[in-house]
């Protein structure tokens, strides 16, 4: 290994420092700023050294490993979405009764997982990222283990977390005794190129490990677990189940299903059928919900079936459309939990729909930002959800898949009534007007910034997303 | 830049409405007048200083551009333009925000800086989708002036006031996205045949396409802006939105929202998908009649007064669509006059309604009567008002509804008889209103405050308005008549005279 490629390691690598240099820092001193402090400043440093290590890209290193600008652009959303997390938990985990030291160890290493798996190129390095992600996930999700809730649902996400990660391990063991590799890009080579397509072996070993990748990103069938976790676990890591560990198997998806063209093979079909189901599922659902945290996660598998459709269309456009996609659905949904966070205390966390009425007269900006995030997921314009459906309809029309994009129209539309129950809350006058008294009245000012960042970025990406446009072009030049 | 600054004033002056409300709300309400009375002067300024040239378009057709690079990734523009029909579409604006913000000064006590902040942003989006020119742009405010809408709708409304403004929500978010995937479908029609994708409305015309693929996009337009319209079978939200909503919400609702959905048939669907559109005419024509119809029947059975306003709307707007789908000249110069007129008269008389009920507490026709006697200035105000909108000869509706049926005669005799009789329709629910609310006895001795010095201005320059569109209407006819030419120019190329209905 050459001193190049550990410099294009570097983020990866100094995620896994912080996470050591926080442990570290809790065996010396137990102290709650400290340990927020060192992992966000792990993750500052890890953000940072994107730029360094994109002077050294695209690199193959080990058969493992692939950093290119594509990996570098995830790389940097996760560590940029773990950051938020960190400092989004630190204002919550002050009013818990938990010692919250050791989530700050959990968090960098979940994201070093998740980062793993978008670098990965081998089905071993994918496979170790993602039982990283998810053995620091049980912990995470389970963190609060004076609320029954969490422990249940970490719980659930063990038993079916592992289950799934089985399923995945017996199908890519059936795909590699077909095929003879373990490499993604040999792998879809000889995809592409084989015709028996239909061989039973091969293709029950694909939807094997298509389950346990559905399973990540919550699309129905899959989906079972997702309002239980997200009900269940605290609100800010809430935001990092719904961001980063889908955008991580999302990432890998699109380095390598990407070529394949639009209603190709038995592969696609299964894709289309799951956004269809996720869209209509997802909005459905929710409509059913009165729990805050419960709608937000099933908003949130219905917007994995939005970007299954951009997925579907393939090509450059359709590439880029998920990746878009994904940056404003990262913004918008830790915009969501963030707010969620903020308005939770000691004793649960502000999931109810009356947590939030009238919270407009009593606190405008909290609840502006909430609003503009609900906005955002409903695809209003000005914000960045607007552009994102934008970009998904713009990508679904070019390649003609006009059946999944009536459905897209449908059922955003079906989801718009439950983010306005929300909004309708929020703005609501008279009659209960003062919040709960228990409700705590300080935002923290950690927190308080990163909502104004991510209600900047919201906007921006919602008007003027130039820069970002012109990323997004560049990292699926070349790639691997 | 003149385009800009029409779009930004409002959009600087709500926040500064909404600023200043936090110590004195009167503030607000100043600011926001004088916010929306500068757009106004502006707008009147380019009247004046085009008056007379209008004839003389430059490139494109337009007196004033605004292009400004946003999104060049997708090919999308900051194009703002005007042309004759988009400015009298914008001194509607501003005129009828003006009559909003004074309609509001007492009827709105809380949260002041909130309520012109909606207020002054719906009116931005509404300027900007007259303006834009970019298709993109043109969706963005589209958009954009739901939003506020439906906060205006949903805080300061009715008894069911949320229940209105989800359902107004809906369906036009609903139509929204249907357009939105029509507007992508015609850029990527449009890259294909060109190699060069844009949403620009003049690269767009003329798009080579396929008559059932014209169709289906055609369809995806129409939907949309025939929901904003509304068009009978598709105006439920309307009624249940205009009742709820705040005398100034009612009044952009009925006078400005509705003529965005017309102003869209106007410049988009027709122009951009000549073909598709005539031989969908004959459909779109005969649910045009039957909103006629449909609409005064059903504005002559109501007991609320400002429900029956709304289903007067739905009839009004019946002959936009039988004017803009005859697509002739007398026929559209009467659709825009009716556009015009329609948003002065049933302005007004949603702001009577709103009066009313500020001063009495209720919309109950059945416990109205015998006001002429103690307000019999308001009363007057209504009379004229419900003339107006009866079209009586020698005011501003009756030029237009005449027109159109003058167009449409020539298109088709029948559908022109159904719609005489509504106009019949009309004269009955209009003259029901008037004898219910304000002659006969007071059953219910009531004894209320009449028009304020401030309502009689509003009154007095809408009166005034109509008098002069409906004696004198020729400088807003020539002030719109070039753009018009423009745009049947543009379609007649296409289609031969003979495939013309």
């Amino acid at each position: 290994m050459t001193t190049g490629d550990l410099i294009a390691l570097l983020p990866l690598v100094l995620v896994g420092l912080t996470a050591v240099t926080v442990m570290l820092s809790i065996a010396v001193r137990r102290r709650h700023g400290l340990a927020a402090g060192v992992a966000a400043g792990g993750l500052a440093a890890a953000f940072a050294s994107l730029w360094p290590a994109a002077a050294y890209v695209p690199r193959q290193i080990t058969p493992l490993v692939v950093v290119d600008p594509f990996g570098l652009f995830f790389i940097g959303l996760i560590v940029a979405a773990t950051f938020a997390v960190v400092i989004l938990s630190h204002g919550y985990l002050a009013r818990q009764a938990e010692p919250p030291e050791e989530l700050y160890v959990l968090l960098p290493t979940a994201a070093l997982g998740a980062a793993a798996i978008v670098v990965s190129s081998h089905f071993i390095s994918f496979f170790l990222g993602l039982e990283v992600l998810s053995v620091a996930l049980y912990g995470l999700i389970a963190y609060l283990t004076t609320r029954e809730r969490s422990i249940e649902a970490g719980f659930k996400y063990l038993v079916l977390a592992a289950s799934s990660a089985a399923v995945m391990l017996f199908g890519l063991a059936l795909i590699y005794a077909r095929l003879g590799t373990m490499e993604f890009g040999r792998m879809t080579a000889l995809l592409t190129t084989r015709a028996d397509f239909y061989d039973p072996l091969l293709l029950g070993g694909l939807v094997l490990v298509l389950t346990g990748l559905g399973f990540k990103l919550a699309v129905v069938p899959f989906h079972m677990w997702t309002p239980d976790v997200y009900e269940g676990a605290p609100a800010p890591v809430a935001a990092f189940v719904a961001t980063v560990s889908k955008g991580a198997v999302l990432g890998l998806m699109v380095r390598y299903f990407r070529e394949s063209p639009a209603g190709g093979g038995p592969v696609f079909l299964v894709f289309t059928i799951v956004a269809v189901a996720s869209m209509f599922a997802g909005n459905l659902l929710a409509l059913l919900q009165n729990n805050v945290k419960r709608i937000l996660g099933y908003s949130s598998i219905a917007h994995l079936g939005y970007i299954l459709v951009a997925f579907q269309a393939g090509g450059a456009m359709g590439a880029q459309a998920v990746t878009f996609y994904l940056v404003a659905y990262f913004v918008t949904m830790l915009g969501a939990f963030g707010v969620v966070s903020v308005m939770s205390d000691g004793t649960r966390d502000a999931d109810r729909l009356d947590d939030y009425r009238g919270l407009f007269w009593q606190r405008p900006l909290l609840a502006g930002v909430f609003t503009a995030m609900l906005l955002s997921l409903a695809g209003i314009p000005l914000t960045a959800g607007f552009l994102g459906k934008f970009y998904i309809v713009a990508a679904g029309a070019s390649s003609g898949t006009w059946g999944l994009l009536m459905v897209l129209v449908v059922t955003s539309t079906i989801g718009l009534f439950y983010y306005l129950r929300i909004v309708v809350a929020l703005y609501a006058t008279g009659r209960a007007g003062a919040p709960d008294a228990a409700r705590p009245r300080a935002v923290p000012a950690g927190s308080g910034l990163v909502l104004a960042a991510l209600t900047v970025l919201l906007i921006w990406l919602g008007v003027y997303p130039v820069a970002l446009l012109a990323a997004i072009k560049t990292i699926f030049v070349g790639l691997i | 830049m003149i385009l800009l600054w029409l779009v930004l004033i409002p959009l600087l002056g709500g926040v500064a409405a909404w600023t200043a409300a936090q110590r004195r709300p009167l503030a607000a309400r100043w600011i926001a007048l004088a916010a929306i009375a500068l757009d106004f002067g502006l707008a009147l300024l380019i009247w004046i200083g085009h008056a007379g040239r209008v004839g003389l378009a430059s490139q494109g057709g337009w007196l004033v551009e605004f292009d400004h690079a946003w999104l060049p990734a997708f090919g999308i523009r900051f194009h703002l333009a005007l042309d004759g029909l988009s400015l009298l579409m914008v001194l509607l604006t501003c005129f009828l925000g003006v009559m909003a913000v004074l309609a509001s000064w007492t009827e709105i006590q809380d949260r002041v800086g909130f309520f012109h902040f909606n207020l002054l942003w719906i009116l931005s989006g509404i300027l900007a989708v007259f303006l834009a020119v970019d298709l993109f742009l043109f969706y963005f405010a589209w958009e954009l002036m739901l939003v506020p809408m439906y906060f205006l709708i949903a805080i300061w409304g009715h008894e069911h006031r949320v229940y209105a403004a989800i359902k107004f929500f809906l369906f036009t978010q609903l139509s929204g996205l249907l357009m939105l995937v029509a507007i992508l479908a015609l850029y990527v029609v449009h890259h294909e045949v060109t190699g060069v994708y844009t949403f620009e409305y003049g690269a767009l015309l003329h798009t080579p396409m396929p008559d059932g693929t014209a169709m289906l996009i055609m369809l995806g337009f129409f939907v949309a802006f025939a929901v904003k319209l509304p068009m009978f079978p598709l105006h439920t939200w309307l009624p249940d939105a205009h009742t709820e909503a705040p005398t100034a919400g009612s009044v952009i609702l009925a006078g400005l929202l509705l003529k965005t959905g017309a102003y869209g048939l106007i410049r988009f669907v027709i122009p951009l998908f000549p073909h598709a559109a005539m031989s969908f005419s004959p459909i779109a024509m005969t649910l045009g009649a039957i909103g006629i119809l449909y609409g005064a029947v059903l504005a002559f059975g109501q007991t609320d007064l400002k429900r029956l306003v709304a289903y007067t709307s739905v009839s009004h707007l019946g002959f936009v669509l039988l004017g803009i789908f005859s697509w002739n000249g007398l026929a559209l110069q009467g659709a825009v006059l009716t556009m015009i007129c329609h948003g002065i008269s049933t302005g007004a008389l949603f702001i009577i309604a709103g009066a009313l009920q500020e001063r009495m507490h209720t919309r109950a026709i059945d416990r109205m009567g015998g006001l002429w006697a103690t307000v019999p200035r308001l009363s007057g105000a209504a009379l004229f008002f419900a003339l107006a909108s009866l079209g009586l000869p020698g005011l501003g509706d009756f030029v237009g509804e005449f027109l159109v049926l003058l167009g449409t005669y020539q298109v088709s005799i029948a559908l022109a008889a159904v719609a005489v009789v509504g106009i019949l329709g009309a004269t009955f629910y209009a003259l029901r209103l008037v004898q219910r609310v304000f002659h006969g006895p007071n059953p219910h001795g009531w004894s209320l405050a009449d028009l304020a010095p401030r309502e009689l201005v509003m009154m007095g320059l809408m009166m005034a308005s109509l008098v002069w569109l409906g004696l004198y209407p020729r400088p807003v006819i020539e002030t719109f008549a070039p753009a018009m030419t423009h745009l049947e120019e543009v379609v007649m190329p296409v289609v031969p005279p003979e495939g013309r209905p």
